[in-house]
């Protein structure tokens, strides 16, 4: 079942257990923030499989040194620029998201996810 | 008897009609609404109140199959994707690049095309220029939204009165520090295309460093440059320039077409065409939303 580049590819490995963590947390958490914070584990793991896909090995980072065009001496670029796309959005809904979190702890004077649903129940919205 | 201070129903239309006198036409007709009052939720103690026997067993049976099923889900999702990892090539390898054309024609024909030497600046500021545009109004609407949620959420309540009027210490070390994190944010943003960095590092700096001026000296003097307006100023000028200039951009540029900006000799400072004022407009505009969301997620806004 296993492929042989299982410990071969450990970066991947690793990210995919991080995101596995970001994920559980975000399905058993009952709390808000928890959740959000689950929800960034699993951003930063993509962007470490990201970034580790790109790589390759005794290439330097994709600035031109001296001239030199060969596609031999640098690394992937297109991973780096997703990376980036990937942090921009990652930000931005994890403010959104927070400031949600804000206006539902002000409303329900709770945090966790139960509660706040039952007493949204209860006011019939 | 008429009491003098209720006219009556059609004096108070026919005053309100001719003089525009609403005062009396709203005592009359009772149009003065009670102030908003918010209603406070009344917070049952589930322990307490509808206690039934049968709603718990229920409830405690679901959430022992939502466990259950949540460790299933969960670990066959990251044995799938443990199993997808192990049979990826290696990496690190070699052969990476011939599967993937695109990133060799952007390393070989990069720098003669755009001009930076920052092979992902180029890639990111000049071919995918309308994605990092994308990007920038994602940052933009962020704002917005978390703007619009928090604006009156916090009533009164003010962080400013906290706010240490004379932290000797801080300030010292701040006024020592801002300058530099400031130069050196100014220096990422400018040197997105020959060096590793760029609009968005650069302006996380800048924003960075900001923070650090406005948790230093207080709300009182930080105001005083960088308000709503202002930020909102910046940003909107910002991606206004950013979407004008590029969308210019796709008439000459796109398609192998000739473009009158030339990119330039490589390695100076001022080259490749458009990829220094886009990298200094997405700074801006990365700096002002760092800013704005730290100041509004404090109570008592900007």
């Amino acid at each position: 079942m296993f492929g042989s580049n299982l410990l071969a590819n450990l970066e991947e490995t690793v990210a995919i257990i991080l995101f596995g963590i970001g994920f559980t947390t975000l399905l058993f958490n009952r709390n808000i923030i928890k959740k959000i914070i689950g929800f960034n584990i699993m951003d930063s793991s993509v962007f470490f499989f990201l970034a580790s896909m790109g790589y390759i090995d005794n290439r330097v980072a994709p600035i031109i040194i001296g001239g030199n065009t060969s596609a031999e001496l640098y690394i992937n670029p297109i991973p780096s620029g997703l990376v980036l796309t990937g942090i921009v959005v990652s930000v931005s809904v994890t403010a959104m998201m927070l400031a949600l979190s804000i206006r539902l702890y002000q409303r329900y004077h709770s945090l966790n996810m139960d509660e706040i649903y039952m007493f949204a129940q209860e006011e019939d919205l | 008897m008429k009491k003098k201070n209720k006219p009556s129903r059609l004096g108070a239309l026919l005053r309100a009609w001719l003089l525009g006198d609403l005062e009396v036409y709203d005592v009359v007709f009772n149009r003065e609404e009670p102030p908003l009052e918010r209603e406070r939720v009344v917070v049952p103690d589930p322990h307490l109140e509808n206690f039934n026997p049968r709603n718990a067993l229920e409830l405690r049976a679901f959430f022992k199959a939502y466990n259950v099923i949540g460790v299933v889900v969960c670990v066959v999702m990251i044995l799938t994707l443990l199993v997808t990892v192990s049979w990826l090539p290696r990496i690190g390898g070699n052969y990476n690049p011939t599967v993937n054309e695109v990133s060799e024609r952007y390393i070989e024909n990069g720098m003669a095309e755009t001009g930076a030497v920052n092979v992902v600046a180029g890639m990111i500021l000049d071919y995918r220029a309308f994605d990092t545009f994308g990007e920038s109004c994602v940052l933009f609407s962020a704002v917005c939204c978390v703007f619009i949620l928090l604006k009156n959420a916090y009533g009164r309540e003010d962080d400013r009165v906290y706010e240490p009027k004379n932290d000797v210490i801080l300030q010292r070390v701040a006024t020592v520090l801002i300058p530099f994190i400031m130069v050196f944010g100014v220096y990422i943003m400018f040197n997105g295309h020959l060096s590793a960095g760029g609009g968005f590092a650069g302006g996380a700096v800048l924003g960075a460093g900001m923070i650090l001026y406005l948790l230093a000296f207080g709300f009182a003097k930080s105001s005083r440059f960088l308000n709503e307006k202002v930020i909102n100023c910046i940003v909107c000028t910002a991606l206004t320039f950013y979407c004008l200039i590029k969308s210019y951009s796709f008439f000459t540029g796109a398609n192998h077409l000739h473009s009158i900006i030339s990119p330039g000799t490589p390695g100076d400072l001022i080259s490749s065409g458009l990829i220094l004022p886009l990298n200094i407009a997405v700074g801006f505009v990365v700096a002002c939303t760092m800013y704005s969301f730290f100041a509004i997620f404090r109570k008592g806004g900007y």
